[in-house]
């Protein structure tokens, strides 16, 4: 028999589930009052880079492993799909299934080297192999070089992820896919993996006193959290039929796949897709904005936000949500 | 007689130039509880750290059930029954009591609602029950020791290794300390605990083996202990320089 306080921990996981399926719901009906093509292709992105953030959380946020790198995983998932698609006809579904493996693969590989190094170094680690790759991809001419890959037009199809009229149909694939991912945190926090990635992140000495072989849950964690973003990049392909080293492969890419789970709250379920929320929003409106007026200010204004949001909530943008718990917390503490 | 359960064979470890443990040898007998004193800097921590897995001995051997497990790692020392706790608390501070203990709990469970069970149990043996929703770096000292000892019997652990969990409480804590002791060996659970305040440990242990300066002074009951003119020397050397 379960007693109180675990019952309260699977009804508290029940809640979440139930939010889920709210907010998903909510998400599904949210074209119906937005028309403008220009909004709703800003909502399709938001919702791309929620499912992307929630996998890299997977890896940096449970289980504490900060990689910069995660471009790389998007950028194979991408690249593969799209080759497969422009080269062997093969179906996006496909080529996202074999981005998804080969990305996941190669954040296993990468996990291999890397998590011998610890903290910050691991990091510094993942920047270099992820700027390593770019390198690679823009003068590797069987992917095209620095020339990169346009996604020819194949037919209005679910089967090859393209349509006429774009962003509509792409809301629900990458609503799908956010959810998708926001699933597979749940699943995560609920599990042995989850409680075990979260006690490698707090104490490793600790985690390893209880029986809990750290490398191979981080390797566990990266290839999960690599394969996730893998499909995201293949996705990302398909939306905009276009792919380069520099769309598909670049630094900044890895921070902003970082970004809105580190914003939104490291480590929380809700965190990406809040993250993203705000985040890609004004990315995208103060390049709209500022963009061609004057060259950076757009950055600065996107930078100063971030600032503000890390130093008012340093835990991010879900301890809004916490706020009275937390405080009734302290109060009775 | 049976075997020991525990058999330390002439372990010796340094750092760097200095000798931390220097060919220690001693049984540890199942269902006991066993003290293990000395000083600051006599060895224990080191000690104990190389029972637990967490660091290689140099030299010697450990067998625990007859099995070796020198140099094996902490964690196939955990999943062979040997839990402990860590002088300097090391809890999971961004988990509550509960999610702490289930990492615990889910080295023999692998499925939540019964790791969930067990956590539970250990968590009311522990006298944490009240706390199971707060988030560990909140809970007081003693409460973190408590958790210490609740997240290692978790794991089912056949010997329970309990470093300094008595030492910085009131005397109330300390009794209520020691009687969770009793309690889990009554259970059948092979105790070693470590403590430099001889007060405390004499009345609650079976045996105990005395280190100074990385040597085993020598081993015996509590009433042997306390009259060796040995150990009287090292203590109040210690206790005067301190």
């Amino acid at each position: 028999m379960v007693e109180r306080a675990g019952r309260a921990l699977l009804s508290r996981r029940r809640r979440e589930l139930l939010l889920g399926a709210v907010v998903l719901a909510l998400l599904a009906a949210l074209p119906l009052g937005v028309s403008g093509a220009y909004l709703r292709g800003l909502i399709v992105l938001a919702l791309l880079y929620a499912g992307l953030s929630q996998a890299w959380n997977i890896l940096g946020g449970y289980c504490g492993q900060i990689s910069l790198g995660h471009a790389l995983y998007f950028g194979i998932g991408a690249y593969t799909s799209a080759l497969l698609f422009t080269r062997a006809g093969l179906s996006p579904f496909i080529g996202m299934f074999a981005g998804g493996l080969l990305s996941g693969l190669s954040a296993f590989l990468v996990g291999i080297p890397c998590f011998r190094l610890s903290g910050h170094y691991y990091a510094i680690a993942t920047i270099v192999i992820g700027m390593m790759a770019a390198l690679l991809a823009s003068n590797w001419d069987f992917i095209n070089a620095a020339q990169g890959i346009t996604i020819p037009f194949h037919g209005e199809a679910w089967r090859n992820l393209q349509f006429r009229t774009a962003v509509l149909p792409f809301h629900y694939v990458m609503l799908v896919y956010a959810a998708l991912m926001w699933l597979i945190a749940w699943v995560i926090e609920g599990s042995r993996w989850g409680f075990y990635w979260r006690a490698v992140k707090d104490d490793v000495t600790a985690a390893r006193s209880l029986g809990v072989s750290i490398y191979p849950s981080k390797l566990a964690a990266a290839a999960i959290s690599g394969a996730a973003t893998g499909i995201g990049g293949a996705l990302y392909a398909q939306y905009v039929g276009f792919i380069d080293p520099e769309s598909a492969f670049d630094l900044s890419l890895s921070v902003l796949i970082a970004l809105p789970a580190v914003v939104g709250g490291i480590g929380t379920l809700w965190g990406p897709l809040l993250g993203a929320a705000v985040l890609i929003p004004v990315q995208q409106l103060s390049v709209a904005w500022f963009g061609s007026a004057a060259g950076g200010i757009d950055l600065m204004v996107y930078g100063a936000l971030i600032m503000v949001l890390a130093l008012s909530r340093p835990e991010g943008l879900v301890s809004f949500f916490h706020g009275r718990a937390r405080q009734e917390a302290v109060d009775h503490g | 007689m049976a075997e020991p359960l525990l058999q330390i064979r002439e372990i010796s470890k340094s750092f760097g130039s200095v000798a931390a443990n220097v060919d220690i040898s001693f049984d540890v007998t199942e269902g006991e509880i066993l003290g293990l004193i000395g000083p600051n800097g006599a060895g224990k921590s080191s000690l104990f750290n190389i029972i637990a897995g967490e660091i290689a001995p140099d030299r010697g051997e450990i067998l625990f059930a007859g099995q070796r497990i020198s140099g094996i790692g902490a964690v196939a020392c955990a999943r062979l029954g040997i839990g402990r706790t860590f002088q300097v608390v090391r809890s999971f501070d961004s988990m509550t009591v509960l999610e702490n203990v289930l990492v615990g709990a889910f080295l023999r469970a692998r499925r939540t609602r019964a790791a969930l069970r067990r956590a539970e149990e250990v968590i009311a043996v522990c006298g944490l029950a009240g706390r199971s929703d707060t988030v560990a770096h909140r809970l007081s000292p003693p409460e973190k020791r408590r958790l210490e000892i609740a997240r290692a019997l978790a794991t089912e652990p056949r010997l329970l290794l309990l470093d300094e969990v008595l030492t910085g409480l009131t005397p109330t804590e300390a009794r209520e300390g020691m009687q969770l002791v009793r309690d889990l060996r009554a259970q059948g659970i092979t105790i070693i605990m470590v403590e430099h305040v001889m007060e405390v440990l004499l009345p609650l242990i079976d045996r105990a083996v005395v280190l100074n300066l990385g040597r085993k002074l020598l081993e015996g009951v509590p009433a042997e202990i306390v009259r060796h003119p040995e150990v009287i020397r090292a203590y109040l050397g210690d206790r005067y320089s301190g």
